[in-house]
């Protein structure tokens, strides 16, 4: 290995990345220790100890049920579902008529969307507070799940950029052999923007698990939790039970190790090709 | 776009030749951009508009509104409390160079070869995909008294050196920021490698055989290639560490001398109801961040073009 290179550069190498390694990783197998170690196993060890018990899922037990994580994966997984359908149908439509057909106010449209992205998120809830309260969707999941459809604009650059790769001349042989529109887009385009989906669906589905500002403020409501608020709610009056809240946290981070283990490689190429937004 | 031409000539065909592609058209056209251009106009538009007009009202959300004119913008311009909070994002801004130089370094000593490149890979970027509240969470544990850094500290018998990490004012905001970095490395790092990887490997291999080490091929191969991107990452973190909230928000809700600009300005609405002043603020932001993309293209160009 490392032909050329000095032995000292390569140790310097490997040591380095395994302290990356292990500032990645520390912190959250500290998490692991604790979540599994009693109370006053907690009180009397290190942080860095692991515990006794590997199998002491007590915390754990406390956790999903005084927690409710168990509805706040379900909420979650409500949301993250229809979101995903519906912004992925919603922005690969409206991106196949700003690439295939040119009609007035079709620039308007592209810059409008292009402009939508300055806007900062959570500034702009200070205004989409009242309209959220104006349709009556405050406390309801669909609260969310209108403002992850509605302002997906990551969504249609990317399916922009792809279809950009896609010849015409496939659209215009379809049309000589009579099939209309509707069935170019779901025969021939839908699937062929499978890559651009699977980008992202990796993107918008990590972003709406890990979301906590708009669950926060549009539903407070208890049996509304997702998984970020039901962590959240462990912050005051836990403050003293670090076990139960490092169960919760592990918890939390399960469905996205499990995702990762699953998933990875289009999740780089997810990270990597959404990178340009 | 890619193919204007075609595209004039397949509307032609419409046009002259095929009058029910020409009614579909219209239909496919009118049909697809409905919802789409709704949910735009009302989540993304109207909030626009409103916040602009909200700025110019004195508004406790619930009772009428009165007009005053620039009088919340005149207060947000002679309080330097509400400019000061700047000062905050310098943090997060200057430690995103650190984030920036670990995330190139890393991809490029995983461009080259080394034994176990996925596990790497997979450890260096995993942290990045995780849960800002777990992160949050994660890192008041990692910081608070007899937490993850006393203990590794004591471990090396640097015990003296133990701090209030979240307590005391001085250094709260370096340990938020750290947390920063670790939660958004992985994501640089990924773009980076993925960007470093898209130079032919056969270039390497040349480089190698004319005798190239390890530096010349970062300087001379690796850095050009990936200059743009680069660049464009630092400029990305300017609005990045000017819109600094989760962190901070999860972890110490901006007290301690915490708050950033966005924390403040959705406290001034949901805690202290000034909606008024609230919109005031949120319209400087947006000027301030509109004013940083405007710096961006006219040094990156048309904003399509950086891949």
């Amino acid at each position: 290995m490392n032909r050329g290179g000095s032995p000292l550069i390569a140790f310097f190498k490997y040591l380095t990345l395994i302290v990356g390694v292990l500032a990645a990783l520390v912190p959250i197998t500290v998490v692991l220790f604790t979540s599994l170690k009693t109370p006053d196993e907690n009180a009397h060890t290190s942080a860095l100890v692991a515990p006794d018990n590997w199998l002491n899922f007590v915390n754990y037990k406390r956790a999903i049920v005084e927690g409710h994580m168990l509805t706040g994966f379900i909420n979650t997984l409500i949301i993250l579902v229809i979101s995903l359908a519906g912004a992925i149908l919603f922005a690969t439509m409206i991106s196949y008529i700003l690439d295939r057909f040119n009609f007035r106010g079709k620039k308007l449209m592209l810059n409008m969307f292009v402009l939508a992205v300055l806007m900062p998120g959570v500034i702009m809830q200070v205004s989409i507070f009242q309209i959220i309260n104006h349709l009556g969707l405050f406390n309801t999941r669909a609260s969310a799940i209108v403002l992850y459809v509605g302002t997906d604009i990551i969504a249609v650059y990317i399916f922009l950029q792809f279809l950009r790769t896609i010849s015409t001349e496939l659209d215009e042989s379809a049309m000589l052999d009579g099939a209309s529109y509707l069935t170019i887009f779901f025969r021939i385009i839908l699937p062929l923007l499978r890559p651009a989906i699977a980008t992202v669906v990796i993107l918008k589905g990590t972003g709406i698990y890990n979301d906590f500002y708009i669950p926060f403020l549009y539903m407070p409501k208890e049996g509304l939790n997702v998984m970020s608020t039901a962590l959240y709610k462990f912050k005051g009056p836990y403050v003293s039970q670090w076990e139960v809240i490092c169960a919760a946290i592990i918890v939390c981070i399960i469905p996205t190790l499990i995702a990762f283990l699953a998933l990875q490689k289009h999740i780089y190429n997810g990270f990597t090709q959404g990178s340009v937004k | 776009m890619s193919n204007p031409i075609t595209q004039q000539q397949i509307s032609r065909t419409f046009a002259f030749s095929n009058l029910s592609y020409k009614t579909q058209r219209l239909v496919i056209i009118v049909g697809f951009s409905l919802i789409p251009i709704l949910l735009l106009l009302t989540f993304a538009y109207l909030p626009l508009y409103n916040l602009i007009r909200d700025s110019f009202y004195n508004w406790n959300g619930v009772r009428t509104r009165k007009f005053i004119g620039f009088d919340n913008y005149a207060a947000i311009i002679s309080d330097p409390k509400y400019f000061s909070v700047f000062k905050i994002s310098l943090y997060y801004f200057l430690s995103s160079f650190i984030q920036l130089g670990l995330a190139l370094y890393f991809a490029t000593v995983l461009t080259f070869r080394v034994r176990g490149k996925n596990f790497f890979k997979g450890f260096l970027f995993f942290p990045s995909l995780l849960n800002g509240v777990a992160i949050g969470f994660i890192f008041l544990y990692f910081f608070k008294p007899d937490g993850t850094l006393d203990a590794i500290l004591k471990l090396f018998g640097l015990g003296d050196y133990v701090q209030l990490w979240i307590g005391n004012q001085n250094i709260v905001n370096w340990s938020l920021a750290g947390s920063s970095i670790w939660r958004y490395m992985g994501t640089n790092f990924v773009i980076f490698l993925g960007a470093i990887q898209s130079v032919s490997s056969d270039i390497y291999e040349a480089a190698e055989i004319d005798g190239a080490n390890k530096w010349h091929m970062f300087r001379h191969i690796i850095m050009p290639s990936i200059r743009r991107i680069v660049e464009l990452n630092v400029i990305l973190s300017v609005s990045g560490s000017i819109q600094v909230f989760d962190i901070p928000f999860i972890m110490t809700k901006g007290s301690n001398g915490t708050t950033t600009f966005v924390i403040q300005t959705v406290d001034t609405a949901f805690k202290f109801s000034k909606f008024g002043l609230a919109s005031a603020l949120g319209v400087v932001l947006l000027i301030i961040v509109v004013i940083v993309t405007l710096v961006q293209n006219k040094l990156f160009g048309d904003k399509e073009g950086v891949i």
